[in-house]
């Protein structure tokens, strides 16, 4: 019994610090008026939620979280700033009653929704009743691939895979084309547009 | 061993978003954001250890390369930022980021 609690306090303490961090990131992003601290707050957000998805084992979505969250959107994110201010103009007080009440309305709604989600690790819930027992089964025999949810991504939904790939290569293409070619530069011209301010 | 080292790791977690909440510069946010990645490799590697299970390591250094490439990308933003009639350099921030900005 003893060496069962050794092995999980440390991991529940370390997941319950990450939460804790997250809430708190998540406050001083609301509090702070300087866009760039903002920005990286966000990134620090990404990462801190990364690490807590590698802590429950869902190491790809760590992964894309990491890449996407702290990575790319970051840079969009100082894209943006460049574009406008650097300081987040002051809240109307007006309109905070709104923006509350929309909000609180519609998380109350997501979580009326999770009332009918099946418990966790219910053994008849559809996720694991129907197909999804026969993919952990068949995997190793059909694909020698360990990570199943590679296995299901990039062979039994190839073709979907491929669909998505080509939806964003497009997406891609599209903003290259609406921005032009200087664009690739990287935030060249912005500077040369405010030098000559 | 790997515990106490974990909870070093968090707390050093603790004080990077302080600096890159508080700044007062810029160098600061970037410093504070580059250096909580880093403190994100090494808690993931610990928590391989903890939960005995080293291959953890590879998405540890997965993390280090994005964390590399994502700081070099945020630090090319600041090259096309600085002031007219200013020289950039070391000692002179392209764009303040503090609050008497």
């Amino acid at each position: 019994m003893s060496s069962f609690q050794t092995h999980i306090s440390p991991l529940l303490f370390l997941d319950l610090s990450l939460l804790t961090m997250l809430v708190l990131v998540a406050f001083a992003m609301l509090r702070s008026r300087q866009l760039f601290a903002v920005v990286m707050l966000s990134g620090i957000y990404s990462l801190l939620s990364a690490a807590f998805f590698v802590s429950l084992d869902a190491v790809d979505v760590a992964f894309t979280e990491a890449a996407v969250g702290a990575g790319v959107s970051t840079v969009l994110m100082l894209g943006g700033m460049l574009l406008t201010a650097r300081r987040e103009k002051p809240v109307t007080p007006g309109r905070a009653p709104v923006a509350l009440a929309v909000v609180l309305a519609t998380g109350a709604a997501l979580i009326y929704a999770t009332i009918d989600m099946p418990a966790f690790g219910d053994p008849h819930s559809p996720a694991n009743s129907s197909i999804g027992q026969m993919y952990v089964d068949e995997t190793p025999n059909d694909i020698a691939v360990p990570n199943i949810v590679t296995a299901v991504l990039a062979s039994y939904r190839g073709f979907d895979t491929l669909g998505e790939t080509m939806v964003i290569f497009t997406a891609g293409v599209a903003v290259i084309l609406l921005l032009g070619i200087g664009s690739v530069r990287g935030g060249r011209r912005i500077a040369d547009r405010d030098e000559d301010e | 061993m790997f515990v106490a080292a974990a909870a070093a790791i968090i707390a050093a977690l603790v004080l990077a978003p302080i600096r890159a909440f508080a700044g007062p510069s810029l160098y600061d946010r970037v410093l504070a954001g580059n250096s909580f990645g880093t403190k994100t490799v090494l808690l993931i590697g610990v928590m391989g250890f903890l939960t005995g299970r080293p291959d953890f390591l590879d998405i540890a250094l997965l993390y280090a390369l994005i964390n590399f490439a994502a700081t070099l990308a945020i630090l090319r933003f600041f090259s096309y930022r600085t002031p007219k009639g200013e020289p950039a350099g070391p000692l002179n921030p392209p764009m303040n980021g503090g609050g008497a900005a």
